[in-house]
């Protein structure tokens, strides 16, 4: 069996800049000049897929969700 | 081979009515050709007359023949439009609703006010037709405050008459550019204030859309074709046109003629030749806007050898978007035209994401600079693509990849003027602003 793929999709309705995803997920995210999140598009590496979730999961806004790829 | 189901052109029209049977119209002006004298509103009776009543499609026959006529969206995505009825068809347990979008934002273009107001029936027509093959009982009319008298009588006159099946509703579409975005058009309909776009993320407005369910938005003059392929099928909407941009496509055309003309013109041919201008007119203008405020500028030459197709459009970084055609006079400053559409469609940003409210300001700014004083400009003329870069994609809908799509390739076309602008400073020219901007935009609510 295929193991499931990640991304994070971002509301940037919700998204207020907090910057907390930047920090706990460098290797995917950064912050534009503003300090709103630049997201690295497509799947998340296996190796960081706990430090995705907590990423998204500590976002104040709930603006970041961690998705099942489907195909 | 013809789809057996496929109604041939005089099929219905002819029936039992006693009429003369309807001729499919042949050369290029189709949608138009329905137009009344003087632009007057084409009423019921006389809309049946020149084109009789739309056939009954049975079961899902009506989706492979849109599949078979290559009809693509003329909102301004050119998504197929065939695709887009199947998935809001088959995206859940409950009746759709079907939008038939005219808000038209877009200040360049006029074409839709030119269908609703003119031709609702023929917008009508493919609104229910679009009903009754997504299988949805009700439909919305989304039009700006002027159109509303011509809509509402159309209604009125098809509800006496019992012609539809399903309720037809007018709401009105505010006089913003981003009305006719998509869920921003969900958002009037359901009443929320303010009516800005909304982010979808997962589920799209065609699988949960007005009140939840699933969701058919689509642009009037789309609505209009389908209408004429329910009637003569899709081998006729293929005669004129590209096998890839099948049919012919409304424009609005600025600066060519003493004022604006809507014109109905055969997709894929070459746009010169639409301009009535050869190769040799590259110089009696600056450049060509092609889509609108969220489409982009070609080169006087390439524009006018280019075939008008979203396809070619969109290999100069441009897209055919709502059908604007805007020639650039010569005796304007490009930038500073290009300053005032951005300053406008920054004050037309929704106000709600972060990267376009930050990002299409600073933008505005520098645009502005190198219109008006090229010497603030800090960075050079290169700053302004990477500023483009840091908000394309990153909306909750495509205001900003618009916004950046506009000033990206003004730079390409302008970059001598540009250039000039650096070395001796900005034009001085008493031209008046040739770019239509409304006259009172105050800002969107912000949240």
């Amino acid at each position: 069996m295929k193991r499931p793929r990640f991304t994070l999709v971002l509301d940037p309705i919700a998204c207020d800049g907090h910057g907390v995803c930047a920090e706990l997920l460098p290797e995917c995210i950064r912050l534009d000049p503003w300090g709103f999140p630049i997201i690295e598009s497509g799947e998340i590496p296996v190796e960081l897929l706990d430090h995705a979730e907590r990423a998204a999961v500590s976002c104040p806004r709930m603006a970041l969700t961690l998705v099942k790829l489907t195909s | 081979m013809m789809n057996p189901a496929t109604p041939t052109s005089t099929a219905r029209s002819s029936a039992g009515s006693g009429r003369p049977a309807v001729r499919p119209p042949a050369g290029a002006e189709r949608l138009l050709a329905g137009v009344g004298p003087q632009g007057a509103a084409v009423g019921l009776v006389e809309h049946l007359d020149r084109w009789g009543s739309v056939p009954t499609w049975r079961g899902t026959t009506f989706l492979d023949e849109l599949d078979a006529s290559g009809l693509r969206g003329h909102g301004g995505a050119w998504f197929p439009v065939g695709t887009k009825w199947r998935s809001v068809r088959k995206a859940g347990l409950r009746s759709p609703v079907v939008v038939a979008n005219g808000a038209e934002g877009e200040p360049a273009s006029g074409k839709d006010r030119v269908l609703v107001q003119q031709l609702p029936h023929l917008v009508l027509d493919g609104a229910v037709l679009a009903a009754a093959t997504v299988g949805a009982g009700r439909v919305y009319v989304h039009v700006p405050s002027g159109a509303v008298p011509a809509v509402s009588r159309a209604i009125e006159e098809r509800r006496r008459a019992g012609l539809d099946p399903c309720d037809i509703e007018v709401v009105v579409a505010p006089d913003r550019f981003l009305a006719g975005q998509e869920t921003a058009a969900v958002a009037t309909i359901i009443g929320r204030k303010p009516a800005t776009p909304t982010f979808v993320g997962l589920k799209p407005i065609r699988e949960q859309g007005v009140g939840g369910r699933p969701t058919l938005v689509q642009n009037v003059e789309s609505l209009a074709h389908a209408a004429l392929i329910g009637r003569f099928g899709a081998e006729w909407f293929r005669r004129v046109g590209t096998p890839q941009s099948p049919g012919t496509v409304l424009l609005t055309v600025t600066g060519r003629w003493a004022e604006p003309r809507i014109v109905e013109a055969p997709l894929g041919v070459p746009l010169g030749e639409i301009l009535q201008l050869g190769l040799g007119d590259a110089r009696s203008f600056q450049g060509v806007l092609l889509g609108g405020y969220g489409g982009g500028w070609v080169t006087p030459h390439d524009a006018l050898a280019m075939p008008l197709t979203e396809e070619a459009a969109r290999e100069y970084g441009s897209s055919l978007g709502a059908g604007v055609v805007a020639l650039l006079p010569t005796n304007v400053c490009p930038l500073s035209e290009v300053s005032r559409v951005v300053t406008y469609l920054e004050g037309e940003g929704a106000g709600q994401c972060g990267p376009c409210v930050n990002g299409l300001a600073v933008l505005a700014n520098a645009v502005g600079q190198l219109a008006y004083r090229p010497n603030a400009l800090r960075g050079g003329v290169a700053a302004i693509p990477t500023l483009c870069g840091l908000v394309e994609g990153r909306g909750a809908c495509r205001h900003p990849d618009g916004v950046a799509r506009f000033v990206r390739t003004a730079l390409r076309v302008y970059g001598d003027h540009a250039a000039l602008h650096l070395q001796r400073g900005p034009c001085h020219t008493s031209a008046p602003p040739f770019l239509p901007i409304p006259a009172t935009a105050p800002r969107q609510g912000a949240r």
